[in-house]
């Protein structure tokens, strides 16, 4: 049985047609079915739109599905877990706190802010490179900077699964590529499990172990590519050509190659 | 240096050619007085500004006190509730647009002339821009921190006071500094209406025995305690939301 499995998850939204009172359907997502294991990263890979955003709200149990089954370490999800850890697109601290503060906010609701949930947060925070930075403001930092906190936020209650929304999409192509290797050395260091949604195929292949690649809405899983790019990663790995392999396999499947 | 200089300068080249006029047209004292007179009124009657001042400011500010004590119960009540936001933001909306002012006379002869009525007043004029500013700041808590503590599974006590209250406050000091200002207005107005007190009362009273001196440096007075009054907003603002760049800095 695998760590985490979605089996033939549809999900349909009702929407009014037209002026009328008649709704229509409007399916989203289709048919997914995927398996991934513990400490694996998959992507979900596709275009705007393709519904992949909405796959990853229900496995975090923020929407219902329509049909299917969505289980994590054998359970059945039916609604949010506070073992899920979530990264959205927007940093979206609290800027009323700060850094520290903000990372030990799961902590905090949780009721867990004792014995060594402090120094947790710190050395997160010193992971991401950000030693020193506890007591700033998020006013003060960086986008890039912001979403680091954002990640040790994710982190630091010891999430089973971390759930990624496009969380670089909104950073200039270097910080992004930093973001990645930190993103690699954190699962090395905590052995995350990760569900990470991209519209970026060269992101996709370079964090992953499995990417799923999505067709248009409604959403179906086109192909699945096993990343067998071996580990450590750098940014050497970008220009092998096994890397280079996987990225025309994966166009492919997004219809960008023929 | 030109900050420090050009607004000083401003104000003394009105007053310079203020005096000027007065001098210069023949103005009668009656109808205005020069900036000299004014002073001269103001210095010698201080005391009596000071002790009208006093409970123009009073009336101001307790009444902005109520207005806070009951708005924010009524704009948390309504922004969590959509049976009581469905129920009572349409009445609200409609009581905005009633002239508060214009219940001016109702309300003294329900509260008499003392201080209560200035203060009922003042409460009504402050109280709609702080419901207003703090229903919409409770509802601008951004989506992802909610999923956030949701997917947390937070109890509605504390995504109210960790998230959205937190998120609402810089809304709540801007419909503060509004309400404050017109808690000003609304208690000069009850003071003009009915009153043996108050900075409006000595406005009226020494335009009536033609001292206009001592009403013009009432006016000053009155000036005076309506920044007075928005700059308490504006420490209080420093001491609530230190996270806030400084307004010249924000966009809304």
């Amino acid at each position: 049985m695998s760590f985490g499995q979605l089996t033939n998850v549809r999900r349909v939204f009702e929407r009014r047609a037209g002026s009328g009172r008649r709704t229509e359907a409007l399916v989203a997502i289709d048919d997914a079915t995927l398996a991934f294991e513990q400490s694996e990263l998959v992507s979900l890979l596709g275009p705007s739109g393709c519904g992949k955003t909405t796959l990853l709200r229900i496995m975090a149990g923020l929407i219902p599905k329509t049909s299917g089954s969505v289980q994590i370490r054998g359970e059945e999800v039916t609604g949010p877990h506070p073992d899920f850890g979530f990264v959205f697109q927007t940093p979206t601290l609290m800027p009323w706190r700060n850094v520290l503060d903000n990372v030990l906010f799961p902590m905090e609701i949780l009721g867990r802010s004792g014995g060594g949930a402090r120094q947790r947060a710190l050395d997160l925070l010193k992971l991401s490179g950000l030693e020193g930075f506890h007591h700033a403001r998020p006013h003060q930092l960086s986008g890039g900077m912001q979403q680091r906190v954002a990640l040790c936020r994710a982190l630091v209650h010891e999430p089973t699964l971390l759930l990624m929304d496009e969380p670089f999409g909104a950073l200039d192509e270097l910080t992004r590529m930093e973001m990645n290797d930190l993103l690699l050395q954190i699962r090395t260091r905590t052995r995350a499990t990760v569900v990470f949604v991209t519209h970026s195929i060269a992101e996709a292949i370079y964090l992953s172990d499995q990417v799923l690649v999505f067709s248009r809405r409604p959403a179906r899983i086109a192909e699945r590519i096993v990343v067998d790019l071996p580990y450590p990663r750098s940014p050497e790995t970008r220009f092998s050509a096994r890397f280079a392999e996987l990225s025309r396999t994966a166009s492919r499947a997004l219809g960008v190659l023929h | 240096m030109k900050k420090a200089i050009y607004p000083p300068l401003g104000i003394v080249l009105t007053l310079a050619l203020w005096q000027w006029a007065c001098v210069e047209f023949k103005i009668p004292t009656a109808a205005l007085p020069t900036p000299g007179q004014v002073a001269v009124a103001g210095v010698q009657r201080w005391d009596l500004l000071l002790s009208e001042g006093w409970v123009t400011l009073k009336e101001t500010l307790y009444g902005f006190g109520l207005a806070l004590a009951f708005g924010i119960p009524i704009a948390v009540a309504v922004a969590n509730s959509e049976t009581l936001n469905l129920m009572f933001s349409p009445l609200l909306i409609a009581l905005q647009s009633v002239p508060k002012v214009a219940l001016a006379p109702i309300l003294l002869v329900w509260l008499g002339t003392g201080i209560e009525s200035k203060l009922a007043i003042a409460w009504l004029v402050a109280f709609f821009p702080i419901v207003v500013d703090t229903s919409a700041g409770l509802q601008s808590t951004p989506r992802e921190l909610l999923e956030l503590a949701r997917s947390l599974r937070a109890s509605r006590w504390q995504i109210f006071a960790k998230v959205q209250f937190p998120a609402a406050l810089p809304f709540v000091v801007t419909g503060s500094k509004v309400a404050v200002t017109l808690a000003v207005i609304g208690a000069v107005i009850g003071e003009f209406i009915g009153s043996s007190e108050g900075l409006g009362y000595l406005l009226l009273s020494a335009t009536s025995q033609i001292n206009t001196p001592l009403a013009f440096a009432a006016l000053f007075a009155l000036a005076a305690l309506g920044i007075l009054a928005y700059l308490l907003i504006v420490a209080v603002e420093w001491m609530l939301t230190p996270w806030l760049p400084p307004s010249s800095e924000r966009s809304h």
